[in-house]
C-alpha cells in the first residue's frame, strides 16, 4: 500500500458543438440578450501599437472551409505585457489581450481588429518573438486546439523564437507565420489554418 | 506575487482523442500529426480577466433573462450549482463560466437548427456567471430535451448542458457538456463515447441534489468543473530564468 496523492482529474472537454454561438455569440445565432457580447474589443482605444487586421479561413481535412469555428486570442500589449496579475509591467486601461471571433457562416472567413503585440519573455531569459496564442472549437473539434501566429516580418526574431525552434520539421513551422499586406492604408495579416492534411498547421499541447 | 509556475500537463488520455470514428464530423476535422508539446512561458500560464461590470446579475438566471415580463419557458425548472476547482482541489475564484442548452422541447434559439420541436418565445437558452471567492456557481434553467442528430441515422444527444470556463491562464481554457444522472442516452451516445474512460464519463454527470433542491419550485442539480492544477514553485522551476 502506499498513501494517495489524492488529485483530482481534470472534467475532460467535449466538442463546443454547432450551436456554440448560442452560448459565446448569441449575436451570430440570431438573438440579442446580453447588455454587451465579451471579446469584440481586443486592445481598448488607448492601446499603443501598430493597429493591424487579422484575418483567416479554418480548412478541414477534405480541404473545405470550417464555417462554425469560434476562435479566442490572448496576446500582449505592444510593449509585450500580458494584462494580468502575473505578469510583471503596466498596460493601458481598457487592453483586455483577449478576443473572441467566429467564422462568417457562408465563407468561413474570420476576422479581427488588435495592435500588433510586442516580443515577450519566454522561458529560461529566452525572448519569445511576437505573437498571438489562439485556441479553436468546434463541431467535431473533441479538444479545442492551441497554436501561435507569428508575424511574417519578424524574420530575425522568429529565427530565434524558442517556441517555433521546437518545431523540429523546418517547413511546418512556416504554417504558424501570418502573411502581411496593406490594404486601403492598413496592415492586414492573413493566417489561414489547415486543421488536417497537407501543411497541416502546428498545433501545441500547452 | 508568487513566482509563476506552470500547470500541470494535461492528461491526454483522460481527454477524448481528436480522432473518434464513431463522431464522424471529427474525422476530417482532427490533425493528424502530433501535437507538439510545450512547456509553459507567460503565454499559457496569464490569460484574460472578468469582472461583475461585465456582466449582469440576470445572467446567470436562463429562467427569467429572455423571458417577456411575467412569463417564463416551459419546461422542468431546475439549479444547476457546483464549484470550480483546480487539480490541486483549491477553488478557482472570480472566473467565468458560461452555459448554453436546448429547451425543454430539445429545440436550440439557433438560426441553423432547424428541428421541429417549437422554439420556446420565452427562453434564450444562454447564461453566464463568475464564481465568487470559494469557486462557487449556480444557475437556473429549465431541464433541456433530448435531441436527434445527424451522426448514425437515429442518434439522440441525451440532455445536456454545454459549459465554458477559463480559469486563471490559458492553458486551463476549457468547454465541456454536463449531463443529467439515470439519462439513459448516455450511454449510447457518440459524442460522450469520444471519451475513452468510464470514469471520465461520469465526471460530466450531474448528481441529483435534493438538499439544494427548493421545496415546491425548483430541482437541483450538482455539477463541479475541474480545471488544471499548478505545480507549486520548488527550486529551479521557474518560467523567467536568471
Amino acid at each position: 500500500m502506499t498513501q494517495k496523492l489524492n488529485y483530482l482529474k481534470e472534467s475532460p472537454s467535449q466538442t463546443a458543438g454547432p450551436y456554440v454561438h448560442i452560448g459565446l455569440a448569441p449575436g451570430a445565432a440570431g438573438f440579442d440578450i446580453y447588455r454587451e457580447e465579451l471579446g469584440w474589443d481586443i486592445a481598448g482605444p488607448n492601446a499603443k501599437g501598430e493597429p493591424i487586421r487579422v484575418e483567416g479561413i479554418v480548412i478541414d481535412g477534405t480541404g473545405s472551409p470550417i464555417k462554425d469555428v469560434l476562435l479566442e486570442a490572448w496576446q500582449a500589449n505592444s510593449a509585450g505585457v500580458y494584462p494580468h496579475p502575473e505578469h510583471p509591467g503596466e498596460v493601458e486601461e481598457g487592453f483586455r489581450g483577449w478576443g473572441r471571433v467566429i467564422t462568417d457562416f457562408a465563407t468561413g472567413e474570420w476576422g479581427f481588429d488588435t495592435v500588433k503585440p510586442g516580443p515577450v519573455m519566454g522561458r529560461n531569459g529566452r525572448m519569445m518573438a511576437p505573437h498571438i496564442n489562439l485556441w479553436i472549437v468546434a463541431r467535431g473539434i473533441n479538444v479545442g486546439l492551441n497554436t501561435r501566429l507569428y508575424f511574417e516580418d519578424e524574420t530575425e526574431a522568429n529565427a530565434a523564437d524558442p517556441v517555433l525552434n521546437l518545431i523540429e520539421w523546418e517547413r511546418r513551422r512556416a504554417t504558424l507565420i501570418a502573411k502581411r499586406s496593406e490594404r486601403d492604408g492598413q496592415t492586414v495579416y492573413r493566417f489561414d489554418l489547415k486543421i488536417q492534411g497537407e501543411d497541416e498547421t502546428v498545433f501545441f499541447d500547452i | 506575487m508568487s513566482t509563476p509556475a506552470e500547470f500541470y500537463q494535461r492528461d491526454r488520455l483522460w481527454h477524448p482523442p481528436a480522432y473518434a470514428k464513431d463522431y464522424k464530423t471529427s474525422v476530417t476535422r482532427s490533425p493528424q500529426y502530433a501535437l507538439i508539446s510545450l512547456q509553459n512561458s507567460a503565454s499559457e500560464i496569464t490569460g484574460p480577466t472578468f469582472g461583475h461590470r461585465d456582466i449582469d446579475p440576470i445572467d446567470n438566471d436562463l429562467i427569467s433573462n429572455y423571458a417577456a415580463p411575467g412569463q417564463s419557458p416551459i419546461g422542468e425548472r431546475i439549479i444547476v450549482h457546483g464549484r470550480v476547482l483546480d487539480e490541486n482541489a483549491r477553488p478557482v475564484p472570480n472566473t467565468l463560466v458560461e452555459v448554453w442548452q436546448a429547451n425543454a422541447g430539445g429545440r436550440y434559439r439557433h438560426k441553423k437548427d432547424t428541428y421541429l420541436a417549437p422554439i420556446d418565445p420565452n427562453f434564450g437558452g444562454c447564461g453566464r456567471t463568475l464564481t465568487d471567492e470559494n469557486g462557487y456557481y449556480y444557475f437556473r434553467t429549465v431541464k433541456p430535451g433530448a435531441y436527434p442528430w445527424r451522426n448514425w441515422v437515429n442518434d439522440w444527444r441525451p440532455a445536456h448542458i454545454h459549459v465554458s470556463v477559463f480559469g486563471s491562464g490559458f492553458a486551463q481554457r476549457l468547454i465541456t457538456q454536463m449531463y443529467f444522472e439515470g439519462d439513459p442516452l448516455i450511454e449510447t451516445c457518440p459524442i460522450v463515447n469520444t471519451i475513452p474512460d468510464k470514469a471520465a464519463i461520469g465526471q460530466l454527470v450531474a448528481a441529483l441534489d435534493r438538499n439544494a433542491t427548493i421545496p415546491l419550485d425548483t430541482i437541483a442539480y450538482k455539477f463541479d468543473i475541474v480545471l488544471r492544477g499548478r505545480r507549486s514553485t520548488l527550486f529551479e522551476n521557474r518560467l523567467e530564468g536568471n
